[in-house]
């Protein structure tokens, strides 16, 4: 009985801990709300001078790199899903997937140094050029490459997002019963019809599940995208230039803001994010529980 | 009736021909998917390496940093404040964790260890800044920062990979055991205590460990809890201390190329050590999993 109550105790207590986390933020985040209004979300600029702060620029940034990050990140991570559950011969399968995982174990402020003094620098002279040379007609791809930009951020994201999508997806893939798999295969269909037509269908919801659990950790991830982000101001469609995004403006001001409103407006920001994030973790849990119901006949 | 030759033919026709190259060309995409993963992680260890052993020195080690403007120093109170920092994260997370875990295996109707999970899971997908701001409204603003604040934001980011962990690995002792146990007439925490906890006592270990090598990198809740100004080597949590993760970070924003060499003598101690750590837990993780799976 003791015991039980004590559990029971902790287990509320982390439930606490999470109505706290949201009360909290949006508590000091309060001087902000009651000044400014929704009107901060829609608004642009952050003047510190004027005590003027607006969130669009931001959730722009955020936007923009979370979404190419994913876009670039989902083909890759099922394509590893699928090569280490169909493809990799059985002696190297462990090892390429536990070297996939250790990539996600590399911290963010590592990541970030390498991302702005090595990736940095090769973007700028080397791969900004080229897209700017060849693809220069598209909008994204306008401007001067520079070092620190957008684009350094969206490869930094993709290199975090890859291996925790890619992991799921091999679960996912390797979950697929294999009577359906050796069925399409005994029909004369090639490995890629059986991938096409059976597993990447019944794995669909997953998969899903699995991009927006990356878009998550992409929308939040502050330290590594305000190495490389440049801060900058503004909104722009160009890849090569500066931004910013809610969690890196948070990262890069936290010593620099000198007023109370300030300190509100930058809260601010943080409960957007936790608010977006909130609702996409939800999202992602929910499609994953009723993925594994529907998998296991409701029992 | 003429025999349709070509039909009946065993040699390929275009369209077979056609799909066996779709296949090929899409075996070779997804080989050459995981081949860039793992050089990226490759090519990221040896930039490290290659640029911060250089840095490595004794000195590095021993002494503190030098004050601002002047070139030299060591990194002695990043490690020693990274050693408080974590060793109290991880004894404020693991029994807090271990416990909500018992809860959830052990004793909670379904309904609610359903509901119990999703908040751990929404716990560990938010943003880790998100944490420290969090921890400075609560604790920081008004009477500044400490070692054990910068503590308690981490031991919040392990809670849920700690109690996640241990809950999979009870999950995974034979019901049997249990059945067994209170048969013989134990009570339902003689059990807990006796037998679940002792069966799965290696598997919880390595899962606090990966969660101890996730709360060593993570620097955005230590930004407004802990490491703004603080010089000297200090034993004492109640003291701001510097970091391993925080003093990466400052460095890499310095314009200095001195500083950008000690940034990466650090980064390659803090990439040593929890890539070793993760590695063995992981490896260690699943001969465990192994023995209780039978």
């Amino acid at each position: 009985m003791f015991l039980h109550l004590l559990t029971g105790a902790a287990a509320a207590a982390a439930g606490a801990l999470l109505i706290a986390i949201g009360w909290k933020i949006f508590d000091i985040a309060h001087p902000a709300i009651s000044k400014f209004g929704f009107a901060f979300i829609t608004r642009q600029g952050w003047d510190a001078i004027h005590s003027k702060f607006g969130a669009l620029d931001l959730i722009w940034g955020t936007a923009l790199t979370s979404v190419l990050a994913l876009l670039v990140a989902t083909p890759i991570s099922i394509a590893i899903g699928l090569y280490l559950s169909e493809l990799a011969p059985r002696g190297v399968r462990t090892v390429i997937a536990s070297l996939v995982e250790l990539l996600a174990a590399i911290p963010s402020v590592v990541l970030g140094l390498w991302g702005i003094l090595v990736l940095g620098p090769f973007v700028g002279t080397h791969l900004g050029p080229w897209l700017h040379h060849y693809l220069g007609f598209i909008p994204l791809f306008d401007g001067t490459p520079q070092n620190a930009g957008i684009l350094v951020a969206v490869l930094v994201l993709t290199i975090m997002v890859v291996p925790i999508t890619s992991s799921i997806c091999r679960e996912l893939f390797l979950g697929v019963p294999t009577e359906l798999e050796e069925g399409a295969l005994a029909l004369g269909a090639t490995r890629w019809e059986m991938v096409r037509g059976v597993i990447l269908p019944y794995t669909r919801t997953g998969v899903g599940a699995a991009v927006i659990l990356g878009f998550g950790r992409a929308i939040g991830e502050a330290i590594a995208v305000s190495q490389v982000i440049g801060a900058g101001h503004g909104i722009h469609r160009s890849l090569f230039a500066t931004g910013d995004t809610l969690a890196s403006k948070l990262a890069g001001e936290y010593q620099g803001a000198a007023t109370n409103i300030q300190i509100a407006s930058l809260v601010y920001l943080a409960a957007i994010l936790l608010v977006i994030s909130l609702l996409v973790n939800l999202a992602a849990q929910v499609i994953v529980r009723r993925f594994a119901h529907q998998r296991t006949g409701g029992s | 009736m003429a025999v349709d030759a070509g039909r009946y033919s065993l040699t390929p026709n275009p369209r077979t021909r056609r799909r066996k190259l779709v296949n090929v060309l899409m075996q070779g995409l997804a080989t050459l998917a995981a081949l860039a993963a793992v050089a990226v992680l490759a090519v990221v260890i040896i930039s490290v390496a290659q640029r911060g052993a250089s840095a490595l020195s004794w000195d590095f080690f021993t002494k503190t940093a030098a004050t601002f403007g002047q070139g030299g120093g060591g990194v002695a109170n990043a490690l020693v404040g990274s050693l408080v920092i974590v060793a109290l994260a991880t004894a404020m997370a693991v029994p807090l964790g271990i416990l909500v875990a018992l809860y959830v295996s052990e004793f909670a109707p379904p309904r609610i260890a359903d509901l119990v999970r999703l908040v751990l899971d929404i716990l560990n997908g938010l943003p880790s800044i998100i944490i420290g701001i969090f921890v400075f409204g609560l604790l920081v603003i008004g009477s500044g920062q400490a070692g054990w604040k910068g503590s308690f934001a981490l031991a919040i980011i392990m809670l849920p990979l700690v109690a996640r962990a241990t809950q999979e690995v009870l999950a995974l002792v034979p019901s049997s055991l249990r059945e067994g146990a209170l048969a013989l007439g134990a009570s339902r925490w003689r059990t807990v205590l006796g037998v679940v906890l002792p069966t799965s006592l290696g598997a919880i270990l390595t899962g606090t460990v990966l969660a101890v090598a996730r709360a060593a990198g993570d620097t955005a809740p230590l930004l407004f809890t802990a490491s703004i100004v603080a010089h000297a080597v200090t034993w004492a949590a109640r003291h701001p201390v510097r970091s391993i993760p925080y003093d990466i970070f400052v460095l890499s924003e310095s314009p200095d190329p001195a500083d950008h060499a000690r940034a990466w003598a650090l980064g390659l101690v803090l990439i040593s050590f929890v890539l070793v750590t993760s590695l063995t837990a992981r490896l260690l993780l699943v001969r465990y999993r192994k023995t209780l799976e039978g």
